[in-house]
């Protein structure tokens, strides 16, 4: 029997339209045959789903005609009541508009009365007074130029300085580092070197927890160097017992001390510094502290007061980390540090007349 | 004569909105028999997909169900395609016969259209909160969930349907939908016989059947 046979059967059976003989036939061949009954219950199932689609569909269908035609009769309308506002809105915007529109004309009225009643300005006496004015901020331009130049004059000769300590330079184009206790206090900072010449400089970076500030100078007289003596590199830490010495300025003039390595950590065992073993005073802050070799291993920050020739520096590796976060600040800024030491294996005057050209007086005022 | 003094003036400033409140109030908790036989006879006639019955069930609700969907972010549209599955979620209880006015159709068209649109709404990853109404609502997630399963058929027969073409949609319209037998049909397709037409059918059928069943099975594999 071909499937085109066994589906009419099946739809005639399903259909009512087999005689009882045909039906009675049928139904054994169901009973007995479970592809053939698998099959009915298959094409039943289906002809349902037909069916109710179809219906389904024309109901969809009558929904949106109705839709349309209640919507077209006004019947059902566009949701006006989105909010309490706009209801609120709407049941009164009568009187708002009322109420707006007196006070328009309101307003119109008094504006009328006052431009009426209001004595007519002289139009002479306005463009003077322009004039005048003009004038007059020529002045103020003029008299302001003086008084800053004259500030200026008179800042840069006798005043003392408010605060001092050492730095030195980490970049041959003028860069210097000091403690940032030296200089937070500071409006404005200038740098002299051991000969004497004073330098306006100014802050480009500090950080209180470090303890460590960066400077630029800005003058005209500053010569940038073609190379720096010592080195600062991230990997010198010092060993203990090793002999260092310091350039500094607790007097108005450049003092060496020499000392040791005292221990690896700082006051209560602090790991950002050493502790040194030198004499140092204020003024002292700031200087770089340095081994045989010429290299930079720490800068000179504090003393303990309660006892004698303690004195703690912050170790080089930290200059590295204060030029990490300056770069952050402003990218542009690239600070070379020298890496190699150029007084290596001379004797002590020799290294300390080619660094103290280096080492700097830092003067807050 | 004194306005202030006068009821009648405040009546006919208020009456409106007032008068609107009221009958809604008691269509929702008093449920006289008359409303009662009433919408019996709605419900038989949406089953038989009615024109006036239809017309007077949408009127009578979609203004609530506008409310709810909108006051709980849908859009215009949104409320009347909640509204529709909503009647058409009404459509298949009636036409299974087996809806017993055990609430009236307005609360229940309020149930279904919240349950749906909350369920919109989590299908979108919205979770809100509906706006709680005054609205009673009756459980409805059986029927909901009958729907949703009976929603999908139909769109997996809709887009069978589609994919099958012609001549053989409107083939099978023709002979399963509107009945027409096997001699109309041959010679309105222009089939030289009866037989051709039948051949041609059980194609079609087939083609139905198997885009049909490829969804239906992976459907209900996926649920």
């Amino acid at each position: 029997m071909d499937d085109i046979r066994l589906l009419e059967m099946i739809e005639r059976y399903l259909q009512g339209e087999m005689t009882e003989e045909e039906k009675i036939l049928f139904k054994e061949l169901r009973r007995t045959n479970p592809e053939v009954d698998q099959k009915v219950v298959e094409q039943h199932f289906f002809i349902n789903q037909m069916e109710r689609f179809n219906e389904d569909k024309k109901f969809r269908a009558s929904l949106n005609e109705v839709h349309e035609q209640l919507t077209g009769e006004g019947n059902i309308k566009p949701y006006s009541g989105k909010s309490k506002v706009i209801q609120l809105w709407n049941r009164s915007k009568r009187t708002i508009a009322v109420a707006a529109s007196i006070a328009g004309i309101t307003a119109l009225v008094i504006s009328a009365v006052v431009s009426s009643l209001a004595p007519k300005t002289d139009k002479a006496q306005i463009e003077n007074l322009g004039r005048k004015i003009d004038i007059l901020e020529k002045n103020q331009n003029h008299t302001r130029r003086e008084l800053s130049d004259v500030k200026n004059k008179i800042e840069i000769p006798g005043e003392p300085a408010k605060f001092g300590g050492t730095g030195f330079l980490i970049d041959t184009r003028g860069y210097l580092v000091t403690n940032a206790h030296v200089i937070n206090k500071a409006e404005r900072v200038s740098v002299q070197s051991q000969s004497g010449v004073e330098l306006s400089a100014r802050k480009v970076f500090s950080d209180d927890s470090l303890d460590i500030a960066i400077l630029k100078i800005d003058d005209n007289l500053f010569k940038p160097l073609s190379a720096l003596p010592y080195a600062i590199t991230k990997n010198i830490s010092g060993d203990l017992a090793e002999p260092i010495f310091t350039l500094g300025y607790p007097k108005d003039e450049i003092v060496y001390g020499e000392g040791y390595l005292s221990a690896k950590t700082g006051y209560k065992g602090d790991s950002l510094t050493c502790q040194i073993s030198v004499s140092a005073n204020p003024g002292n802050s700031g200087g770089p502290v340095i081994n045989k070799n010429g290299e930079v291993i720490g800068i000179l920050s504090t003393r303990q007061t309660t006892a004698e020739g303690v004195v703690f520096a912050i170790k080089a590796k930290n200059i590295f980390k204060a030029l990490d976060d300056l770069k952050k600040d402003s990218n542009n800024l690239h600070i070379k540090l020298p890496a190699t030491s150029s007084v290596k294996n001379i004797d002590r005057p020799q290294q300390v007349k080619k660094i103290q050209d280096c080492v700097f007086m830092v003067k807050g005022y | 004569m004194d306005k202030k003094g006068n009821p009648d003036f405040f009546k006919n400033i208020f009456y409106p909105t007032l008068g609107y409140q009221i009958s809604y109030f008691c269509i929702n908790y008093n449920t006289p028999v008359n409303t009662n036989l009433k919408e019996q006879e709605l419900i038989k006639g949406l089953a038989l997909n009615e024109k006036g019955a239809i017309e007077t069930i949408y009127k009578d609700n979609f203004t609530v169900i506008q409310h709810l969907i909108i006051n709980n972010n849908g859009s215009e549209d949104d409320a009347k395609d909640i509204f529709q599955e909503a009647l058409i979620v009404l459509y298949e209880k009636a036409k299974s016969g087996v809806f017993e006015l055990n609430c009236q159709i307005k609360t229940y068209l309020y149930s279904v259209s919240k349950r749906l649109w909350l369920k919109r709404l989590q299908k979108n990853n919205r979770f809100e909160l509906l706006a709680n109404g005054v609205e009673e609502t009756v459980h409805v997630e059986e029927d909901v969930s009958l729907h949703e399963k009976r929603d999908d058929e139909f769109g997996m027969m809709e887009h069978a349907m589609m994919n099958i073409g012609e001549p053989c949609k409107s083939l099978l319209e023709a002979y399963y939908i509107y009945k027409q037998n096997m001699q109309e049909i041959s010679e309105a397709f222009g089939y030289t016989n009866a037989d051709n037409a039948k051949n041609q059918k059980y194609k079609c059928l087939m083609r139905l059947k198997k885009l049909f069943f490829a969804q239906y099975k992976n459907g209900n594999k996926n649920g």
